[in-house]
């Protein structure tokens, strides 16, 4: 790997930008990011800060001034919070692996051309794009079949995302044909074939997939507040919603924590709201630059196709 | 090549016995489900999460036509024809709903669409590829946080007790809160959007810039075009067909706006300016439990809905576009 220059990125025929426009458009990145990081910085920061840096900015801290750790021994001590969070990873970690498996094996399965039946079902498939079901049927078809309360009406009405479907199908088919017509000369069945030839080559394909469910199923909030009456089953983002929203007291390791009077005597709360914050954007921000450098490559290009 | 050989062994054999043709399809038919039968029972569990999750509830949406009772059911519950749709129509309510949905979606129409354009504009003119490649990390992060952490830090940075109202009262100007308010609420959602979204809805548009030949941007630079010609003369064009197709999926998507987004904050500024037909259906339907209107606004958006993307897939394929759906 060479250095590259500035110069040889700017092409010979494109003359520098005056003084003015490259400030322009510095002062517009700029804006651009500090938009997205600024807000982020002030939550970490005030959810790592003391109550006396908290007391001395008057709630927010814009500097840090102290650090303190306080507000998360608090949230992760014990009570509403750290119940969420084990929902959370859970019924994250079994949605992913079901919605996962259940869409890899469908997209392959719908992925041969010629092969029977395909175009029927594939159709069908699509089909659950142009209309949802609507939320009462829905709601009322969780009812019927028993699920309410069950932390299974989190994962299975909304499994499979057909768009999903479609751009990890559209991502197998851009695999040679060859390959695997060979593989069936050699007499391997499809579903080796799958096992054994599809999947290792579209890691990148099923991170990203792989992320999108796992950031729906963490993300999840509706329907969780949708079927689960039984508030001590409540995933974080419902948690985050009553709690630090709405501002309800909170039960936590050392009592009850009133989030709703935020006068001075309260301050600590504040770091409390914050850390809950965090906690609810931690794995999203943790797995992400793992999984980023693939958006091009694993979603463009099936999208484009699909 | 073993499926197809297969195939020709059982095709010359099956004639000589085959009188119909019928019967040589049906053995066609068991031949080709004797080779791909492994491929279906791929696909069956993904087939099955949809029927039942998909297919069965809506096709539960009968209720709509019926005076549902949960003790009766939909088999005893009695038909109404559409009475449902008749009282609905005559609710203010309902239609107070429908109309900030289509606000909100003809106001994010003029201030969000225009902004990942934008975005993807200014970063497309970044040279380095390590800081370029560093900003659109960083801007695609928010659109992978829920609507509630969005509502969340909203309320921390403009609320009440939030960060603008503390510096205010600082300086000891009088703060407000900018979450509570119905007038500005338009612009309170919007900029959410914007926030979560543009720099996710810039991927788009950076790679529609990627494909455009930088041939032309040489020729014209060459030809004497200043850099704000070759913008608008060539960046823009390039990107009217993506523009374009985006446009139109707007207009089939005309009734659904983030439904998680207004249903949290609907407390907040109150109904007047967050109901939208979504949150509508949630409180009419669930909240007091009137299954069958409810029912019956879901259908009504739904038909709207599905008859707006069918529109504006013509239209697309009038204009030369692919449309959302390609037909093959």
């Amino acid at each position: 790997m060479t250095t590259i220059t500035r110069s040889r990125l700017r092409p010979t025929w494109d003359d520098e930008p005056s003084i003015a426009g490259k400030l322009t458009k510095a002062v517009g990145l700029v804006i651009m990011v500090l938009v997205v990081v600024f807000p982020i910085y002030v939550v970490v920061l005030t959810s790592i800060s003391s109550g006396k840096a908290i007391n001395e900015a008057g709630g927010l801290v814009m500097i840090p001034d102290g650090f303190s750790f306080q507000a998360y021994a608090e949230v992760l001590g014990g009570g509403v919070v750290v119940k969420a969070l084990l929902v959370s990873i859970g019924v994250t970690a079994v949605g992913t692996a079901i919605s996962l498996s259940v869409t890899a094996m469908a997209a392959y399965g719908l992925s041969r051309p010629g092969s029977f039946l395909h175009r029927p079902l594939l159709f069908a498939v699509l089909a659950t794009f142009l209309f949802g079901p609507g939320i009462i049927p829905s709601y009322l078809l969780v009812n019927s079949l028993g699920l309410i309360d069950s932390y299974w009406s989190l994962i299975l009405p909304g499994a499979i995302s057909a768009f999903n479907l479609v751009v990890l199908r559209s991502f197998f088919m851009g695999i040679p044909g060859e390959v695997i017509e060979s593989a069936k000369i050699e007499g391997a069945s499809d579903f080796l074939i799958f096992r054994k030839i599809v999947l290792p080559l579209s890691k990148a394909a099923l991170a990203v997939i792989g992320l999108f469910y796992a950031v729906s199923y963490w993300n999840a909030f509706f329907n969780a507040m949708l079927y689960l009456n039984d508030s001590a089953k409540w995933p974080l983002q419902l948690v985050l919603r009553t709690y630090v929203l709405d501002g309800a007291p909170m039960q936590t390791a050392s009592g009850t924590v009133d989030a709703s009077s935020l006068g001075l005597a309260a301050v600590p709360v504040t770091s409390v709201r914050m850390a809950v914050l965090v906690l609810a954007m931690i794995p999203v921000a943790a797995i992400y630059p793992f999984v980023q450098r693939h958006f091009i490559k694993g979603v463009i290009v099936g999208a484009v196709k699909g | 090549m073993a499926a197809s050989s297969g195939q020709t062994a059982v095709d010359t054999a099956v004639p000589a016995a085959a009188t119909t043709r019928g019967r040589r399809k049906a053995g066609a038919l068991r031949t080709r489900l004797r080779r791909d039968w492994q491929l279906l029972l791929l696909t069956l569990p993904a087939l099955a999460l949809l029927l039942v999750f998909h297919y069965v509830p809506t096709l539960g949406n009968v209720i709509a036509f019926q005076d549902y009772s949960t003790v009766d059911g939909i088999l005893g519950s009695p038909w109404v024809g559409f009475g449902n749709f008749v009282y609905l129509l005559g609710d203010p309510a309902f239609w107070h709903a429908a109309r900030n949905t289509l606000t909100i979606t003809a106001f994010q129409l003029v201030f969000y669409f225009p902004v990942p354009i934008a975005l993807a504009i200014l970063l497309n003119s970044v040279l380095r590829p390590r800081l370029r490649a560093l900003i659109q990390n960083v801007v695609y992060l928010p659109h992978f946080f829920s609507w509630v952490l969005v509502v969340t830090v909203f309320q921390d940075m403009l609320g009440g007790a939030g960060l603008l109202a503390q510096e205010l009262d600082k300086h000891g100007f009088e703060g407000f809160d900018l979450a509570t308010q119905p007038k500005t609420f338009l612009l309170l959602v919007t900029a959410q959007s914007v926030w979560k979204d543009a720099g996710w809805g810039m991927i788009i548009f950076l790679a529609a810039l990627s494909t455009i030949d930088p041939n032309l941007y040489e020729a014209s630079a060459v030809d004497g075009a200043s850099r704000w010609r070759r913008m608008w003369h060539i960046t823009l064009p390039g990107l009217r067909p993506v523009i374009i197709l985006l446009l139109i999926l707007r207009l089939g998507d005309a009734l659904n706006v983030g439904f998680e987004q207004f249903l949290i904050q609907r407390s907040a500024v109150g109904a007047d300016a967050a109901e939208v037909i979504d949150t509508y259906v949630y409180w009419l339907g669930l909240q007091t439990a009137d299954y069958s209107i409810g029912a019956a606004a879901s259908l009504f958006k739904g038909v709207i809905g599905l008859t707006l993307i069918l529109i504006s897939n013509k239209i697309a394929h009038r204009l030369g576009e692919q449309g959302i759906y390609q037909r093959s």
